[in-house]
This record gives C-alpha cells, structure tokens and sequence, in this order.
C-alpha cells in the first residue's frame, strides 16, 4: 500500500489519478453495486439493441448518423473526460494533499476553450470520421493517414491500458470480483457495445453514466455541505483541524517553472489531440452544433471538478481519520490513518458515510459505468484508424465501400478488444502510471501540431508534417522512457537521465519547428500544389461550404 | 470546390469580414485564457505562498480557493462569450456568404 500512496502522491502525481496502480486488496462482495451495476449493463445493451438496429452505414457506425445535438454532445465529451479514475483520482489527491488537487483539475480544464476557440469549428467543417480526415485534407493521403492512424493507434493503446488496469483493481475493490473476471467483463461489453451499436451507443451509454456521475456526485457535495450548513469556511476549519493548514495552499505538486509550463502544454496540447475526443465533433451536425457542445462540455467538466473538490474536503472531515473506514492492520504496520482501500477509495467511503449502504452501491456502480463508457469510446476511436484511415485510404486507396469499410471496423474493434483484455492482465501489477502521461504527450505533439498546422498554415506540405510530426512523436517517447517517470520509476535507476517529469514543451517544440523547418525547405512540384489548394480548404473551413452530404475526398 | 467559386468567395466582403473578425475574436479570447492559466501555474511555480494567504483576518479559506475556482469559471465563462458572438453575428455571415454561393 505504501507504493499505491508514493504511486499517487509521488513522482507521478499528476497522472496517476488517471491510472489507478498498485496493489489493492479484494473486498468481500457488494451485493448492492452488483445489483445496480447488473441494471445499468440490462438497460445500455438495451440501447445497443436499438442503435444497432439504426446503424446502417458507415456514416451511421462512425458518427451516429451525425444528428447528436450540441447538448447531448456535450454531455458525451464530458462523460469521455470523466474517467472513474479521474473521479476517484481527484478526489483521492484532494482528500490527500487539499489544494494540490484543485491545480491537478484547473490543467484538465483550461485545454477546452482553446478547443473551441481555435479548433472545434473548423474539424467539424473539414472532418468526416476522424482527425485524420483533417489533417490529410490537402497533403498526400498515404504518408500523413499512416502516421495520423499511428499516433491515434498509440494513444488509445496506452490510455486503454490504464483503463483496463484501473477497472480490474476498482471491480476487485468495489465489487469483490476476481482480476482476470473484472478485466474480461470489461473487454467483453465493451465489444458488444461497440461493434453492434457503433457510435450511437457508444454515445448514449456514455451520456447516461455522465448524467449518473454528476448526479451522484452533486449528492455527496450536498450532503456533505449541508453538515456545514452550506458554510465553506466552517468545512475548511474542520479539515485544518483533521490535517493541517497546508492543505489550503500549493504543495509539492508542482515545483518549478519549466515542469509547470510543460505540464500545463502537454494538458491543454494533449487535450485538443486525443483522438476519442476529437471524434466527437464529427457527431454533430455543423460548426454551430460543434461550439455548443464545448460550450456544455466546459461547464459540465468545470463544474464536476468544483464537485471533487469538495468531495475530497468531506473525505477529509468524514472518512480521514473515521474508526469505520481505518485499515487497522495497516495501521498497525504503517502507523497513520490508511482507509480501507487505499486513498482512491476516500470518494467512495464518503458515499457510505453521507448516503449508506445504498449510496455506496449506486456510486459503485456508476464507477464502474464509466470505465465501461471511457474504454469503449478509445476502442471505436482506434478502431477507426484502422478500419477508415489505414484500411479504407491507406491500403485500399480509397477503393473501398462504406459497408466493407464497416466490416473491416467492427474485427478491429473485436482484436483491439482481445489485445486490450491481454494488456490489461499482463501489465496488473506493472507500474503503469506513466502511461496516462505518455498518451498525453504523444497526443500534444504528434497529433495536435499536425491538425493544428493543416489548419492554420498554408505553407504546410507533407514532407513536413511527416517529419516534424514523427519528430515530435519520437521526442515525446524518448524523453518519457529517459525521464523521472519510466528511467526512475519502472527501470529502477538511481537518476533520470532526462530531469523533468514532462516532456511536453520540448516535444511540442521539436515538432512545431520540425513542421515549420521541413515544410519551407520544401520545394517539390507537390508541396506547391499543397501549397495552392489551402485557398479551397480554407474556405471550407470557415464556412462550412462542402461540408454538408457525403463528400468524398 | 471550383476555383471559380473560391475566388468569388474569397473577393466575397461579407466573407473578409467573416474570416477577420472571428480569427481577432479567437486570438484574443485564446490570449486571455492563456494569461490567466499560464498566469496562475506561474504564481504556484514562483510564490506558493501567496495563494496560501488567509482570505480574511483569521479565516482559514485562502486567496487561493476563490482564485482557483476562479480559473475554472472564467473558463466557462469565456467559451460562453465565444458561443454567444459566433451563434448570432458569425453564423449570420456564414449565413449570407452560402445564399451568395449558391444563389449566383
């Protein structure tokens, strides 16, 4: 237990919310969670059953049919955003270090309105499926499809992972189930939902659990304020009074400028990269339907994180410290007031203290939910790399049908499933928490130079975005492996060879300048015609015109 | 799309407006979000403290409480400045500069 505390509060704090690691120990069964757990699965098949009667083609599979509103969409991005692990995550940092955790969630949010402002709009009027629609619009498809579908590959990957390990250690907590069940209950569903309702379920199933998650967290804020009286200065006393008054003000999450600056580029870059995100804005109608759903998006994650804050400051005052939710035979070990669990349980003990049994099986449940919803968003997202950019543009060239370009779909979707089910066992008690990290990264400076340029500057070409791109790929890996998280932490050496945690602003750097670099020393009859064509793409971009119907391109 | 019709859209003044007004609009709402974020991990990089300061005499809620929440609201707030414009003004002009594209 004392590695799952030096795991979320250590090296790694920042991203080790996302991954919940470490050991944790099996609690005996939770009747209550699995009863509820078992009516939330019975109504989401449901749901597939209907989508799957409605998706037809491949616009249906991939995007719903694009008739998502703004404010389902919305809902959707948030549900996508609010993994269980950033749930219990949250909380856990702010039940353990109090402010630490409110900068931890101020860098997951500010990424969004940059979305909206420079990105939302013009994706939704270029895209089709993917972002590499997007990216590849004016450049050659073959090079820049295969990279854009790498760097997507690699993202969903490593943020499955740690979802797949996150939901087998929670299951194993919350409900007393197996490991190996957990994971493969996971993996099964997860397939079900994807390959026989597509978007429209994934969609829907995601919009009920961020509707649940918020519901039940909004209840346990409540409870916990009205023990206050709604007073926020009488909650805080109490906590400084269980603790200390450190936990009012920055600790030592974040130490120096170029680890602050680095952090907060690799979350606001990375965000605006993630490729289960930027699927969502193909889902709605047009550019207006589009800046909606960041708009409701905003808010919704905003206000979910005002929420774990005060989660995390009732955890303080009614789980720290509390005789019925102490590891005794921790304690007696360790010394200290360890919970039962581990810190990530403080959110899911203070459920039981504000609301009981029940309580605590309903937010069990949605837990659970919402791994189910996060995994099964990345999985159709990684499967449309596959199935639309490298099958149906890379291999195919284009020669391909909608239908079959679907078939191809659903079998990614099925061994993206089986290699997640494998992962997610073989790296159980592997140190995973850089792996959040890494997705990140990756994300922020392969996948969000690249569609930001293609957007943004005519001079683009793709010698250059296939260079600079892999640059900043390899950047962010290299420095990852050589850094505190991966040299240190999983490779047991004294002393990182690369010195911050988060490579971001090099990585980001190296692949802007790499784009900018081998995009003007460009000379090729082709880089003109790239070049000449941004005029059209433009255009399109700002006003929607070609956008609307199926066009092809 | 024609290079015919590009060129009619791009001499389009309505199109000219369109594209300057919303870019200088997106910049500066970017600019602003970036100072107030970069601007708060700076503080939190350079003087801790200062947000460990007491809101009031005595009290144990510090500056950095409002503050924080106040990075996540201006957040919201910001992108609900943008929503506003670009919903009517900006789609008005998206509006006219299609008829246009389509009518001629």
């Amino acid at each position: 237990m004392k590695a799952f505390l030096f795991l979320l509060l250590g090296s790694m704090a920042i991203f080790a919310g996302e991954a919940l690691t470490g050991a944790v120990e099996k609690q005996p069964l939770n009747m209550s969670a699995i009863i509820m757990f078992v009516i939330f699965v019975g109504a989401t098949l449901g749901i597939t059953y209907w989508a799957a009667k409605r998706t037809k083609t491949a616009k249906d599979f991939y995007t719903a049919g694009g008739g998502i509103t703004g404010f389902q969409n919305g809902m959707a991005i948030a549900g996508d955003y609010m993994s269980a692990a950033s749930f219990l995550g949250i909380s856990a940092l702010v039940y353990a270090k109090g402010y630490d955790g409110l900068i931890y969630s101020i860098g997951f949010l500010v990424g969004w309105p940059i979305i909206l402002f420079m990105v939302a709009e013009r994706l939704r009027n270029l895209g089709k499926y993917t972002f590499a629609d997007v990216a590849s619009y004016r450049l050659r498809q073959t090079p820049i499809r295969t990279l854009a579908a790498f760097g997507s590959i690699a993202t969903v990957i490593l943020y499955l992972i740690a979802q797949m390990v996150g939901a087998g250690k929670l299951i194993q907590l919350l409900f007393g189930l197996d490991y190996e069940i957990a994971v493969v209950l996971v993996g099964v569903l997860m397939i079900l939902y994807v390959t026989f309702g597509g978007m429209l379920a994934t969609t829907w199933v995601q919009i009920i659990k961020a509707f649940l998650l918020l519901s039940g967290a909004t209840f346990m804020a409540i409870a916990v304020m009205a023990h206050y009286n709604f007073n926020f200065e009488t909650l805080f006393a109490t906590a400084v009074q269980m603790k200390d008054l450190t936990i009012m003000e920055p600790g030592a999450l974040i130490s120096d400028p170029i680890s602050a600056i680095s952090l907060g580029v690799a979350l606001m870059f990375g965000t605006a990269g993630l490729p289960h995100i930027l699927m969502r804005f193909f889902t709605v109608s047009d550019a207006k339907e589009a800046r909606k759903s960041v708009f409701y998006a905003t808010g919704f994650i905003g206000y979910f994180y005002i929420l774990t804050f005060i989660i995390g400051f009732g955890a303080i005052v009614m789980v720290f410290q509390n005789p019925q939710y102490l590891d005794l035979a921790k304690q007696a070990v360790d010394g200290g007031s360890p919970i039962l669990g581990g810190d990530n349980m403080a959110a899911i003990h203070l459920s039981h203290a504000v609301g009981g049994d029940f309580f605590l099986g309903f937010i069990s449940a949605v837990a659970f939910a919402t791994i189910l919803a996060v995994v099964s968003g990345l999985t159709l997202a990684g499967a449309s790399a596959i199935s639309h950019d490298l099958y149906a543009s890379v291999i195919r060239k284009g020669k391909t049908d909608g239908l079959m370009e679907m078939k191809v779909s659903k079998a990614a979707t099925v061994v993206l499933g089986i290699i997640a089910i494998f992962l997610g066992i073989t790296f159980e008690d592997q140190n995973i928490a850089f792996m959040v990290g890494l997705a990140f990264a990756i994300a922020a400076s392969a996948n969000f130079p690249i569609l930001f340029l293609s957007m943004y500057w005519s001079k683009l070409t793709t010698r250059g975005a296939l260079l600079g791109g892999s640059l900043g790929l390899l950047t962010a890996a290299v420095l990852v492996i050589l850094g505190p998280t991966v040299w240190v932490d999983v490779l047991k050496n004294a002393e990182a060879i690369f010195p911050y945690k988060y490579p971001a602003l090099f990585s980001v750097s190296a692949a802007f300048i790499g784009i900018w670099f081998f995009s003007i020393t460009d000379k090729s009859e082709s880089a003109k015609q790239e070049k000449e064509a941004f005029e059209a793409q433009f255009i399109r971009s700002q006003t929607g015109i070609g956008s609307e119907g199926a066009v092809e391109h | 799309m024609k290079q015919e019709l590009v060129d009619r859209i791009k001499s389009d003044p309505d199109f000219l407006k369109l594209v300057s007004e919303r870019s200088r609009f997106a910049w500066i709402l970017t600019i602003i979000m970036l100072v107030i974020y970069f601007g708060f991990v700076l503080i939190i990089a350079f003087d801790p403290s200062f947000l460990g300061t007491p809101l009031s005499e005595g009290s144990v809620t510090t500056i950095g409480i409002p503050i924080g929440v106040g990075v996540i609201l201006s957040a919201f707030i910001l992108t609900g400045i943008y929503v506003r414009r670009a919903n009517g003004e900006f789609d008005e002009l998206t509006r006219r500069i299609k008829a246009k594209a389509k009518g001629e």
